[in-house]
């Protein structure tokens, strides 16, 4: 199938400046460093910055600066209680302070990547960050000991606090603030940071700190900007992806209320601006435009998924793992099953659809936008705008759901800022249409699965061939990631390195193949990423052997699992809490499900019950997690639940559908999503092991659909191989 | 030229007879805590009180509304979120990324009015709103709260 390349920089190439993370790991260099903002921040709300993460304000209150973008997930209290912590000072006197990407660029990086996807922003940012808090507190705590004239070691703290018990005397930091920061910081090196067994602010389950605003309508989302004299557009891309724009008839809408522009984008888009958003949706909806379509207009799902099942029979691969002879130990086995699966396209449908907010001027640019990564956001201002880097600003929002669309690509910024074009001097704000949304994602990749297994004569398993066929993410975002031919990340969940998304099988003959089949659909990263599938595949299929062997789900498991305790451990609590092997109310059935991404160990169970009429209900899950450290338990589980909901969601009813080469689901009437009636009570179980520190926000998803998938099998005695269930008729 | 009568304050609006509501309340009024979602009345976003009952403003015609009619945003449904339902939500730590938080008060506020102590049937039946975090656990949790529903029996069996 042939393959449009973008002329509309989609396919962002990042400039120079954005420097590896290897500069970052070392992020302890950043302790004493003192942003050139000191007066900024003064002005801002009167803290004096002790160091780059931390500023006292004079009646004790302490600003927590936090790099990292919040788009749901807890991350902004969960870094503020890892500052906090070492800080030592009075959790309810703390507020946070988001970094923008200039002044971090300004501050040669100072506060590290600011990138938030991945699950990584407390994994990766922990250690310097708790460095920071440490290194503020030993400030202020010198800052006190000069002042008293007394050694520091006779100082204790607590609640910010801070006490000579010899000299009965005591003070606080907001006392000793601007005395501390004119003292040196101290050399990372000689900080120790604590026994995260001794927490007593991180660790716990605390309250978001950022809830407030948004139980009154007074939290603003970029979707929510208000500038003097700002414009709005509405915009219409391709609905074939690749296709161009011929021509519109710009005279038909010219005339309509508040309309200022109609005006192409790049080669492939439409926008009409006007006073208002209504106005200029409206106009768009009204304007006749001639397409291009070219030949991917002949492309349907069904022409995708013969792509894809040609890919199962191919030779060649793009990705491998294998130790023994799988295909001959299947072959010779006692036992073989066979099966193929499938998963369909789907976007992320972020609440809060893609927006953003351009002001241009001879010699500056500005964006309001919505993002997980604020660099990436001003590199494509300065990159679509041809203003420099030191004139541009991008304004930190949070971000009405993430979920990995609003990470690199940066789609929306660039085609705000060829608007913006139009009207120097003028903020312009872009709102996609939930249509447009749906339309022009980087959607989960399509993919199929096919699975063979051998068993002996007792029913072990002796070989494990799996073959998936399927888009690959790099190929459209990351063609660097996919090294001599083979592109690993799309194996995740299936690697043999232990850390990060290790299978936790051991079996002796395993041939693990992925064949790349790409499309003309552009595709990222979706919560979870390519755990979601490898994890459906691997888990209902263990769970088809399982039967097949006629033996127990989680013994059939836990006989693989011998090298891989971690994984045990997990699968063990979750069956544990999800009271495997306990009777059930008549009619309800349990399956299990265990999987590893994004550095956490996850297992599950599901109960669910199909009705005579085959309609699903899944009454409850139990999900264990080991994140390694377990920042704030309370938020934790919030993510958990959350993945239930997306996962299972996806599981019921997500599916975006390909029709003469465009998507055709494009609002929840068809797209549909989960709602409150249909959410099984979740119980999260978490069990951390404190020697690692894994993610949170994705690695749970995985094992929803598998866990409901084989709670189906036992409920209605047959494996479900595709999704979504909306399309499987159960009985 | 309409007269709305928004969270109390009589407002005159410039807006086209078949704008959405949603819309006037947003680009014209400029209250912007009732959302846009999807403009099809599919996720609740954009949920409004309008004469005490819960709608989707995104498909309300502004000119179906009267000056008479008393419309209710998330910004008026409370001074200082004081309302039963917000401090739930609070006391349970609801929100995640916020957005479609405004249009589930809303639609809690409204099902509490008709129905104080609401088992999860009802719960079910009238928190239909789209949120993507999947907030919905805790979303079940503040509304049995926020009804002072205390007890297991309060809640019904959820298993049937």
């Amino acid at each position: 199938m042939k393959r449009m390349i973008f002329g509309n920089g989609q396919r962002l190439s990042r400039r120079k400046f954005v420097v590896g993370s290897a500069s970052i790991a070392a992020g302890g260099l950043a302790l004493g460093f003192k942003a050139p903002f000191v007066g900024e921040a003064l002005a801002q709300n009167g803290a004096t910055e002790v160091n780059i993460w931390v500023a006292i304000k004079p009646d004790d209150g302490c600003v927590i600066r936090i790099a990292r973008s919040e788009m749901g997930q807890g991350t902004l209290t969960g870094l503020a209680q890892l500052v906090a912590e070492e800080l030592e000072c009075d959790w309810k006197k703390v507020t946070t302070e988001g970094i923008s990407p200039q002044r971090n660029l300004a501050s040669k990086r100072a506060w590290g990547e600011m990138g938030t996807g991945g699950s990584r922003g407390i994994r990766i940012s922990q250690e310097y960050v708790r460095k920071g808090g440490a290194a503020a507190r030993m400030l202020l705590l010198q800052a006190a000991a000069d002042q008293w004239k007394v050694p520091v070691g006779e100082l204790t703290v607590s609640d910010g606090i801070i006490t000579h018990a010899a000299s009965k005397r005591t003070t606080s930091y907001g006392k000793v603030a601007a005395a501390a920061a004119k003292l040196t910081a101290p050399d990372p090196k000689d900080i120790t940071l604590k026994d995260p067994k001794s927490w007593k602010i991180a660790g716990k389950p605390l309250k978001r700190l950022d809830t407030a605003d948004k139980l009154n309508g007074a939290k603003v989302y970029a979707i929510d900007v208000k500038l003097p004299g700002m414009l709005n557009a509405a915009i219409k891309d391709a609905p074939v992806f690749g296709a161009k724009v011929v021509s519109f008839d710009d005279a038909k809408v010219a005339r309509m209320p508040g309309v200022k522009k109609v005006m192409k984008v790049k080669d492939t888009a439409v926008a009409v601006v006007a006073d208002t958003w209504w106005h200029a949706k409206t106009a768009l909806d009204a304007l006749p435009i001639t397409w291009d379509e070219g030949d991917n207009a002949k492309v349907s799902s069904a022409t995708i998924a013969q792509h894809l099942k040609e890919g199962l029979a191919a030779t060649e691969n793009n990705g491998e793992r294998k130790n023994g002879d799988a295909l001959a130990a299947v072959a010779g086995a006692a036992k073989k099953i066979e099966a193929t699966y499938s998963t369909p396209f789907l976007s992320h449908a972020c609440m809060e659809m893609m927006n953003a907010t351009v002001k241009l001027s001879a010699d500056k640019a500005e964006v309001w936008v919505a993002t997980q990564n604020l660099e990436a956001s001003l590199a494509a201002l300065s990159e679509a705008s041809g203003v420099p880097l030191a004139k541009c600003e991008a304004h930190r929002y949070d971000l009405g759901g993430g979920f990995g669309r609003r990470g690199g690509t940066q789609d929306y910024v660039h085609q705000a800022v060829v608007i913006a074009k139009e009207f120097p001097d003028t903020p312009v704000k872009l709102i996609w249409s939930r249509e447009e949304d749906q339309a022009h994602d980087f959607y989960r990749p399509i993919s199929m699965c096919k699975m063979s297994a051998g068993l002996d004569e007792k029913g072990e398993l002796v070989g494990l061939h799996v073959k998936s066929s399927g888009q690959s993410i790099n190929a459209w975002l990351n063609p660097t990631g996919i090294q001599n031919g083979k592109d690993r990340r799309q194996l995740q969940g299936w690697w043999e390195e232990p850390g990060d998304a290790q299978l936790g099988y051991t079996v002796p003959n395993l041939l693990i193949e992925y064949v790349m089949r790409n499309t003309h659909v552009p595709v990222g990263p979706w919560r979870g990423v390519n755990t979601n599938q490898n994890g459906l595949y691997m888990e209902c299929f263990i769970e088809e052997c399982a039967r097949a062997a006629g033996k127990d789900s989680l013994a059939f498991r836990r006989a693989l699992m011998s090298k891989h305790p971690k994984h045990l451990a997990v699968l063990n609590a979750a069956a544990e809490k999800g009271d495997w092997g306990k009777p059930l109310p008549a009619g309800v059935h349990r399956g299990i499900a265990q999987f590893m991404g994004y550095g956490s160990y996850s297992a599950a169970t599901a109960e669910v019950s199909v009705s005579p009429q085959g309609k699903l209900k899944v009454h409850r899950m139990v999900l264990a997690l080991n994140c390694g450290h377990a920042v704030n338990p309370h938020q934790i589980a919030a993510q958990v639940e959350g993945s239930v909901a997306y996962g299972l969601s996806a599981t019921l009813y997500g599916e975006c559908k390909v029709d003469k080469g465009r998507m055709v689901d494009l609002n929840f009437d068809t797209y549909e999503i989960m709602r409150l009636g249909e959410m099984p009570k979740v119980e999260t179980v978490i069990v951390p092991t404190y020697d690692f520190w894994g993610g949170v926000g994705e690695p749970t998803i995985c094992v929803v659909a598998p866990a409901v998938l084989n709670a189906i099998h036992a409920a209605i005695g047959k494996p479900v191989r595709e999704l979504p269930l909306k399309n499987v008729k159960l009985v | 030229m309409a007269k709305l009568n928004i969270n109390g304050k009589v407002r005159d609006v410039q807006a086209e007879p078949d704008t959405p509501l949603l819309w006037v309340i947003r680009e014209q009024v400029g209250l912007t805590g009732t959302k846009y979602g999807c403009g099809v009345a599919q996720c609740g976003a954009c949920s409004v009180h309008i004469n005490g009952e819960v709608q989707r403003s995104c498909s309300v015609p502004l000119s179906s509304v009267k000056a008479s009619d008393k419309i209710v945003t998330i910004e008026g449904l409370s001074a200082n979120s004081s309302h039963p339902v917000q401090k739930a939500w609070a006391s349970v730590d609801v929100p995640q990324c916020g957005y479609c938080q405004s249009g589930q008060i809303m639609a809690a506020a409204a099902l509490l009015k008709k129905k104080p102590k609401p088992t999860d049937a009802d719960i079910d039946e009238a928190m239909t709103n789209i949120c993507r975090c999947g907030t919905y656990q805790r979303i079940r949790e503040a509304v049995h709260q926020a009804a002072g529903n205390t007890r297991a029996a309060d809640r019904a069996p959820r298993r049937s």
